[in-house]
């Protein structure tokens, strides 16, 4: 192998892809509006939750429980009457429904313990449970501060005092922002090289480079420096400019490590989107491929849910995949402020994976040649 | 309105030559067209007469396609006016009313056919697209296929036929609505003599049936021209001369075309012209050959494309290959090169057997592949460099030896431009140069010079002349030209895969004593068994009686051309069945995984407490924690440095401090303060995390406060209770299954149909949208169709799946479901058509479509977030999207008990979005190149 054959290999792609202005559009747009408009659309955890509350007891206390309903976490409750409630949540219109009894306020006052309804729309699992509590910790402090007037506390004096480290308002958009950037490049990496390659096969250009004294290695190599270079770019772009300068994400840790971690990424990505490309005997059906790759890629990396809830099956499964550790590689880096010392272990997974990847796909692509 | 005088014009011109001068079949007035800066027509004023066979002639390049596309009407006009058939091909009016009556067939070996589809499949379609029924299509298909001599292959996939027979089909095609005009563009490059021969005379027959027919042809062959009835000879863009070829002849006053259009080329092109010799070859040789091959076959699965091949070529020697497209030239030299390795046999360059791994031998061989392979994003010095570099030659003296190839090639004046912006001919000595870059020994030449003009062409023997002659280089060349075949020191002639003759030009001329060696070729291949076909028994019999019925086409919409394409593409995904296979089981696999993956039930989270109390108390408290089901309890953490190190690197979610003094404190009442602390790197698992822990505590509150003081303490409390409804057991399940079948029904059925469309862009099968009376929604909506049908099959099972496999009760109205689920495909499609108007390569469609279904499906359709609660761009965007609406009712029905009734404010979304979505895809889409 001739490091230099690579290396002119690759100007030569790079070129190519400065001739595609709709591709050179779509790389911009993934890299900078598509980041921003998700990391704005992005909701708090809770974030204007629809609730509905049932006063069927209209009495200070009842009213004093739907007033501290407001927003940013809840939109402005809706009261309705115990009919509308269920055609409503039918509806999809309100995720909570609060349904206080009438005389709840006189058996309160009587010590009789009285129950209040809370309907969920469990359908809407993210809302359903952390509304639930907070619906049941804004409730309980209305009752216990109206209660208070009237008898002060037998309570036990400990307070909770809670600090959510490394994001400190949970703001949901930082990490949004975020994941979207490990998309953009997952899905950019793979499509540059896959589809490439098979473009060249389907116009007959790779076999002029066959005749020369090139080797598939070469030209492989070629492929996944170039198009890494242009999507580590992007995304070294995209973080600095889009997610720390636009979005104002706070970054703690350094944004070099978090690109060399990218790097190590986008080489094992380059490489399956050769694999892809190998096994793919057309467009429409490397397309399909695309398709069947990414979601799970996107959505069992432990970027969208987390990953100790997924069933232990998959766990292992997604371990080979590059995109676990390099999410795991980016929240530790980014948000955590973490150093080599602690992300070590995903760098070394990440080399494994794409040096398993190379390997596989270079002989897949060797056969391809054929 | 225009057609009825036409019509008559044509019925009285009568045969060619006849003395009533008709109107011309199409008048151009100062036609202009440009691609990008090339120039490809430049202010073109023609009168083509009706009912001749017309030639145009002249290199590729000079604007033959360009006129030819302009007259069929298949691309838009720029600037000057064209009229064909007596009216203005601008308007659009005009077009849809003369598209019956024109057949163009376009460049390119079956460039227009559609390979997966047989032989008889292939011309059907076009038969339903001019709207013929069935009777009528059958018989017009039995008579062309006998007449072209088809009709044994009828069951055969077009991509398997030879070039000669695809383009007997693509004439089939062009025929079956028997038009008044019939356009070819370059019918025969890349055919071999014999099938040439049998396609002209079969355009004759078909001429002699049908006398008003007017013929327009292209054509690089000089010597095909010579027979037809009227000549425009181009250059450039614009027309050197016209007339009947005898006419030019006589005008130049010179005996062959080719040397006419030569002398018609304007003074400063021909200058320096002079007729090409190349000098006998030494005779001392014979004792090394650079190639040896010995038997050489290959084979793939049971079709054998070379068989038993030998030959042996002298250093020095100009060894030809001639034969037609797919007879096997091009694997021949693949395993020459070492590309293949052959199933059979021995190849041996310069003595050493050929190893595709020896880089040594690929120094020693210049290449230079049929199509113009170099890269056209590098200017010439660039790629002349590139290649230097790839060679391996030592830096220092690559500029000398580029300065050296720009000189003898004559490259000095175009260093810094783009291949592209020049003619053909240079770019083809650009093709040489870099073959010869690196000195090989051995120029391997694959059909260097089809489409360069007879000027270029010999100014590019007189180099292979030079280098065979006084470098001794040995050239091994295949072409079509038999004038240069005759240049040759040898010639082998290549017919299935099979040698039939090598010797020299003269010898095989002899031996068959024909007068020329075209005449000799066409000898052996007929002694060879002929192009396979059967010869045509019948002359073609067109029906002219019942020829117009089809005037009264359906101007605007037609069912039946719709249905043409709605049937072409699913038997063209019936061809491809893993396409539908991965579309359906991909989907399955799919939900499968997202279903079991996406649990947003969050447990097993991680924490650790650094207990400063140490007291039963204090124990007492972290063990409501590491009792739940949610935490798993980690080693106790030593200090603050512990602490920090093991959240920084993720091992700790949770972490709780319980300052000194604890268990003391909460004795004597007094206000104690317990710390803790969240991972917040992954915002939404820190939000259940606190959820969580504030339970927990405030549990442990009252659990505390009844142990000291008694049964008072809950007093005066009260009861939440929470219902969770619709999925009582909160499984993360019911919650996603029902929102991942809208996200699987956006992307695939969207990523099939926009690849549907740009692939026929890309491989040029577009052209017969261009060109034939289909109207746009006809062509959109026959796209749909199948994979409208596919997805709903899909629907099917992933709803099966959901209901047997993931036993998610479905309690609402199926039929509901299935109704909204039917109109959600059509909108997925329909955005996938939409897609495809904007995109033309299939690499930023596929980017493109995964951009565009990917994140708003996600993110913005309610499937995790409900869209209530989005903002910005991204709720606008949930608003509009259909899958926002698909989720709700797909969600409703499977777990709300809902019907048609409760969820008809989710279907007017969906119902809106089908038209809005088709409409705007028949606006963009075009029906003309541009």
């Amino acid at each position: 192998m001739r490091p230099a054959n690579v290396l002119q290999l690759g100007v030569k792609e790079l070129r190519g892809l400065a001739r595609d202005p709709m591709l050179l559009i779509l790389i911009a747009y993934a890299f900078t509006l598509s980041i921003y408009t998700a990391s704005r659309a992005m909701p708090e955890t809770l974030s204007r939750a629809a609730i509905a509350i049932v006063d069927e007891d209209r009495s200070p206390v009842s009213g004093r429980i739907a007033l501290a309903f407001y927003p940013p976490y809840f939109a402005i409750p809706r009261l309705i009457s115990a009919q509308e409630m269920d055609s409503r949540m039918d509806a999809g219109l309100d995720t909570f429904a609060l349904d206080i009894p009438p005389n709840f306020q006189r058996d309160l006052l009587a010590g009789r313990s009285p129950a209040i309804q809370l309907n969920v729309d469990a359908t809407r699992m993210t809302q359903a449970f952390t509304g639930a509590g907070y619906v049941q910790s804004i409730v309980t402090s209305e009752v216990a501060e109206f209660l208070s007037r009237y008898r002060s506390g037998a309570a036990v004096p400990v307070e909770l005092t809670l600090r959510a480290r490394f994001n400190p308002e949970l703001n949901k958009s930082w990490f949004g922002a975020i994941n979207n950037v490990i998309s953009s490049i997952t899905m950019l990496s793979i499509v540059l090289t896959g589809a490439a390659l098979i473009r060249e096969r389907e116009h007959g250009t790779i076999d002029h480079l066959l005749v020369m004294p090139v080797t598939p290695v070469e030209i492989m190599l070629s492929k996944i420096w170039s198009m890494a270079l242009v999507v580590l770019l992007a995304s070294a772009f995209s973080i600095l400019v889009v997610v720390k300068g636009v979005l104002a994400v706070p970054i703690e840790g350094s944004v070099g490590l978090f690109l060399f971690g990218a790097a190590l990424q986008l080489f094992a990505t380059t490489c399956m989107g050769i694999f892809l490309a190998t096994i793919a005997g057309s467009m429409p059906q490397f397309g399909l491929l695309l398709m069947l790759v990414l979601l799970p890629l996107q959505v069992l990396s432990g970027g969208v849910t987390p990953r100790e809830s997924m069933p232990e099956v998959i766990q292992t499964i997604m371990l080979a995949a590059p995109n676990t550790h390099f999410v795991i590689l980016a929240q530790a880096v980014l948000f955590r402020g973490a150093g080599l010392s602690v992300v070590w272990p995903q760098l070394v997974a990440l080399v494994g994976i794409g040096a398993a990847l190379f390997l596989f796909s270079l002989r897949r692509f060797r056969r391809f040649l054929r | 309105m225009a057609r009825q005088p036409d019509r008559d014009a044509g019925a009285v011109s009568g045969p060619p030559g006849g003395e009533v001068e008709p109107s011309p079949i199409a008048r151009l007035r100062e036609v202009g067209l440009s691609y990008g800066k090339a120039r490809a027509l430049d202010a073109v004023t023609l009168d083509i007469p009706r009912g001749r066979m017309v030639g145009l002639i002249g290199p590729d390049g000079v604007g033959k396609s360009s006129l030819l596309s302009l007259v069929a009407g298949a691309h838009a006009i720029q600037s000057g006016q064209v009229e064909v058939l007596g009216g203005d091909m601008a308007s659009a009016a005009h077009r849809a009313a003369t598209c019956p009556r024109i057949a163009y067939m376009p460049q390119g070996l079956g460039k227009n056919l559609y390979p997966t589809l047989s032989v008889f499949e292939n011309v059907d379609f076009f038969g339903r697209l001019f709207g013929q029924g069935r009777a009528e299509r059958e018989r017009r298909i039995a008579e062309l296929l006998r007449s072209t001599g088809l009709a044994a292959f009828a069951d055969r996939p077009a991509g398997k036929l030879s070039g000669g027979m695809k383009q007997k089909l693509g004439l089939c095609c062009a025929l079956i609505h028997d038009p008044d005009l019939l356009i070819l563009d370059e019918p025969t490059t890349g055919v071999d003599p014999l099938s040439r021969r049998q396609f002209w005379e079969l355009i004759d027959r078909i001429r002699g049936g049908r006398d008003g027919m007017s013929v327009i042809v292209a054509t690089a062959y000089m010597e095909e021209a010579a027979r037809f009835d009227w000549l425009v000879a181009m250059d450039s863009g614009r027309v050197l001369a016209t007339g009947a070829p005898a006419e030019l002849l006589a005008r130049t006053g010179t005996a062959t075309l080719d040397a006419a259009f030569i002398a018609l080329l304007p003074e400063e092109r021909r200058r320096g012209h002079e007729p090409l010799v190349i000098p006998p070859r030494p005779v001392a040789d014979g004792e090394d050959a650079a190639i040896e091959a010995e038997h050489l076959s290959m084979r793939f699965g049971d079709f054998t494309a070379v068989d038993d091949v030998s030959f042996r070529i002298g250093r020095g020697e100009i060894f030809g290959f001639l034969g037609s497209n797919g007879c096997g030239k091009t694997t021949t030299m693949k395993m020459l090169t070492g590309l293949l390795a052959a199933s059979e046999g021995k190849a041996r360059l310069f003595g050493r057997e050929v190893d595709a791994t020896d880089m040594e031998v690929r120094r020693r061989v210049g290449y230079m592949s049929q199509a113009f392979s170099l890269y056209s994003e590098l200017t010439v010095r660039q790629n002349l460099d590139l290649h230097a570099r790839l060679f391996g030659m030592p830096a220092a003296g690559i500029p000398a030896r580029i300065g050296e190839m720009a000189a003898r090639f004559d490259l000095g004046g175009v260093m810094d431009s783009l291949p592209e912006a020049l003619p053909l001919g240079i770019r083809q000595r650009l093709s040489l140069a870099v073959a010869m870059i690196h000195s090989p020994e051995l120029l391997i030449l694959d059909e260097p010079t089809s489409g360069v003009d007879p000027m270029a062409r010999d100014a590019f023997w007189r180099i292979l002349s030079d280098l065979s002659r006084k470098d001794s280089v040995t050239i091994f060349v295949s072409t079509h030209f038999m004038n240069e075949a005759e240049l040759c020191d040898r010639i082998s002639l290549m017919h299935a895969g099979k040698v039939l003759v090598s010797d020299t030009p003269a010898a095989i001329v002899r031996s068959r004593s024909a007068p020329t060696l075209e005449e000799a070729f066409i000898a052996y291949l007929e002694a060879a068994g002929g192009s396979q076909e059967e010869a045509p028994t019948a002359p073609p019999v067109q029906a002219a009686a019942e020829a117009k019925q089809n005037a009264g086409l359906a101007r605007f919409f037609s069912p039946r051309r719709m249905f043409a394409y709605a049937r072409r593409e699913a038997l063209e995904l019936q061809r491809d069945p893993i396409r539908a296979a991965l579309a359906l089981l991909g989907s399955v696999l799919l939900m499968f995984v997202v279903g079991y993956g996406i649990n947003l039930d969050v447990e097993n989270l991680s924490f650790a407490v650094l207990d400063r109390d140490d007291t039963t108390v204090s124990r007492d408290y972290a063990l409501q924690i590491s009792g739940s089901r949610y935490f798993t309890e980690k080693a106790p953490i030593a200090d603050y440095a512990d602490l920090d190190r093991r959240m920084r690197n993720g091992e700790l979610s949770l972490a709780i401090e319980i300052p000194p003094g604890f268990g003391r404190d909460v004795a004597r009442g007094r206000n104690v303060e317990i710390g803790a602390w969240i991972d917040g790197a992954m915002p939404s698992r820190a939000e259940t995390v606190r959820g969580y822990v504030q339970g927990m505590h405030a549990a442990w509150l009252t659990q505390k406060a009844r142990e000291l003081y008694g049964e008072a303490a809950t007093l005066g409390a009260f009861q939440l209770q929470v219902r969770y409804r619709y999925n009582p057991d909160i499984q993360s399940l019911v919650a996603m299954v029902p929102a991942v079948i809208p996200l699987l029904l956006m992307m695939i059925p969207a990523m099939l149909a926009v690849l549907s469309v740009v692939r026929e862009k890309e491989l040029g099968s577009i052209v017969n949208f261009y060109a034939t009376p289909v109207t746009r929604l006809e062509f959109l909506l026959g796209k749909q169709l199948p994979y409208v049908l596919l997805a709903m099959l899909n629907f099917l099972m992933l709803t099966a799946f959901a209901v047997l496999v993931f036993r998610v009760p479905m309690t609402g109205s199926f039929l509901a479901l299935s109704a909204a689920a039917l109109l959600y495909v059509i909108s997925s499609t329909g955005m996938g058509l939409l897609i495809s108007t904007f995109m033309n390569s299939q690499i930023a469609a596929i980017f493109g479509t995964a951009l565009i279904t990917l994140i708003p499906a996600v993110q913005y359709s309610g499937m995790i977030d409900p869209v209530s609660s989005l903002e910005g761009a991204g709720a606008v965007i949930g608003r509009i999207y259909p899958a926002t609406y698909f989720v709700t009712i797909s969600r409703g029905t499977f777990s709300k008990a809902l019907g048609f009734t409760e969820l008809a404010g989710d279907f007017v979304p969906l119902l809106l979005a089908i038209p809005v979505l088709l409409g705007l895809a028949a606006v963009l889409l075009r029906k003309q190149a541009h």
